[in-house]
């Protein structure tokens, strides 16, 4: 261990692990380069599972939120997620389905829509009839509303529920080994071939990672958040507002 | 002579289960035989959770209560809780490893750490939205600070603390699958234990679910036991 990690102790043994990595007792290069391929493959999946849920929710939230029915589908489809372990539900792929990319990446996929539908179908709903009125009186098409209006309106809630998802992808593909695909979760299942550093160090890598993405998505957040709802949310400039039912509009 | 016939049935059902077995079928009679294996770790598995969720509401709350007296701290614990809980459960029960050791103390410091921000900004959700009216009304009545929190706001408040302890629980349920990670048992254990066998899986992660939704029902009972004038608004 360099001298200058050594007050980590076993934490030091791990970041050292992460950069240079060593030699197994197979003779086979782990930590290092090797970690590198493996968040790679952590990302890619994760990344193919965020993009495809997205792709399939976003719109179907929005289209729900926008003629404002199956409320009781979208509220309580974060619910039931909720309640299905990420773990139960991986291996219910694993033991039906077989392992291998495809049938985690549609795992992964189940785990990530509900936040990201309650979330898009609840900005919508609460976007002000009147703001939605005034743009039909203005001639929008019904469309043209539900992207022009209610979309950048909802944006801030969408995002926080794609963060949710994202988290929640990106520590579950740590159980990723278990369906035969190999990501930063290797060195914490297949532990044997790299020790209790090895572990570690993956662990701190997924750590970094899910808090890298929370970074990202809200710093994305912010910059997709239209200015009009940037003012209500400053403290100093919002009005109070008297009534529970006006706070909430505000909102 | 009873004894031999016995013998007899339990090994003509043991053939009949391990063909069932051999073809990782769907075995009802593997899971009658084998239920008792997963009492123990369903015990273990209710214990985090009860403990986790008990400890991350003590701190949470009091956390909250403060913050209510003095607005400015609102910020900081929001952003440390959210660090808590993005890290994945999973990676935390490493990173603790060398600190606590394995076992049930590295399992609930890590479910509890992620149960703080969902418990607090429920709280602090629900004592906003608290109308001031009725504050000032309780103060107009000659509430002192103290038992205007006690006797007016968080009871107004109790719909969305006990909805904060249900995401909580449902979550930590969830979360305590992975708890066999930092060796402290748990239905999680069973499902990783053998995870290609259809009965082992569907019993296991079904017990789990079963269990979210059971205690996510007995927290809701227990809320509209304490709050019976939300029922009389809703009808």
């Amino acid at each position: 261990m360099t001298p200058e990690l050594a007050f980590l102790g076993q934490f030091g043994d791990a970041i050292q692990f992460i950069f240079v990595g060593e030699t197994s007792r197979e003779g086979t290069q782990v930590g290092g380069s090797q970690f590198l391929e493996l968040t790679w493959e952590h990302v890619k999946l994760s990344g193919l599972s965020m993009a495809i849920a997205c792709a399939i929710t976003i719109p179907l939230g929005l289209w729900l939120g926008h003629i404002r029915r199956f409320s009781f589908l979208a509220i309580s489809a974060s619910n039931i997620g909720r309640a299905v372990p990420s773990l139960a539900l991986i291996a219910f792929f694993v033991a039906y389905l077989g392992i291998g990319f495809t049938n985690l990446t549609v795992a992964l996929v189940l785990l990530a829509i509900p936040p990201i539908l309650t979330n898009t179908y609840v900005g919508v709903t609460q976007v002000d009839p009147e703001t939605v009125d005034a743009s039909r009186g203005m001639g929008m098409t019904e469309p043209e509303i539900v992207a022009r209006v209610e979309l950048p309106l909802a944006l801030p809630l969408i995002f926080g529920g794609i963060k949710t998802s994202a988290v929640n992808v990106i520590a579950t593909a740590t159980i990723a080994p278990l369906a035969g695909v190999t990501t930063l979760g290797d060195p914490i299942i297949n532990v044997s071939g790299y020790g209790d550093t090895g572990r570690l160090a993956a662990a701190i890598v997924v750590a970094s990672l899910a808090v890298l993405t929370e970074l990202l998505l809200s710093a994305a957040q912010r910059a997709a958040t239209p200015r009009g709802l940037k003012l209500e949310s400053d403290p100093s400039r919002r009005r109070r507002l008297p009534t529970r039912i006006g706070r909430a509009a505000s909102t | 002579m009873p004894e031999l016939l016995a013998q007899v049935q339990l090994q003509d059902r043991s053939t009949s289960e391990a063909s069932c077995i051999a073809d990782n079928g769907f075995c009802p009679s593997w899971i009658a035989d084998n239920l008792d294996r997963y009492v123990d770790p369903f015990v273990q598995h209710v214990f985090l959770t009860l403990a986790s969720v008990a400890v991350g509401f003590a701190i949470a709350f009091a956390l909250a209560l403060v913050a209510h007296r003095h607005r400015w701290l609102i910020a900081p614990i929001v952003q440390v809780t959210g660090i808590m809980y993005t890290l994945p459960s999973i990676a935390v029960f490493f990173l603790l490893l060398p600190l606590t050791g394995r076992g049930n103390l590295t399992a609930i410091v890590a479910l509890v750490a992620y149960s703080l921000l969902i418990i607090f900004r429920n709280v602090t959700a629900g004592l906003d939205n608290v109308p001031d009216e009725t504050k000032d009304a309780g103060r107009g009545m000659g509430l002192t600070d103290r038992q205007l929190l006690w006797r007016v706001e968080l009871p107004l408040a109790l719909p969305e603390i006990m909805a904060g302890l249900r995401i909580a629980t449902t979550t930590t349920v969830g979360l305590a699958t992975l708890a066999f990670f930092a060796g402290a048992g748990g239905l999680g254990e069973q499902i990783f234990a053998d995870i290609n066998f259809k009965s082992n899986v569907v019993v296991a992660g079904g017990l789990a679910i079963v269990l979210a939704a059971l205690l996510d029902g007995l927290i809701l009972l227990a809320q509209r036991a304490i709050t019976p004038w939300t029922r009389a608004r809703t009808a």
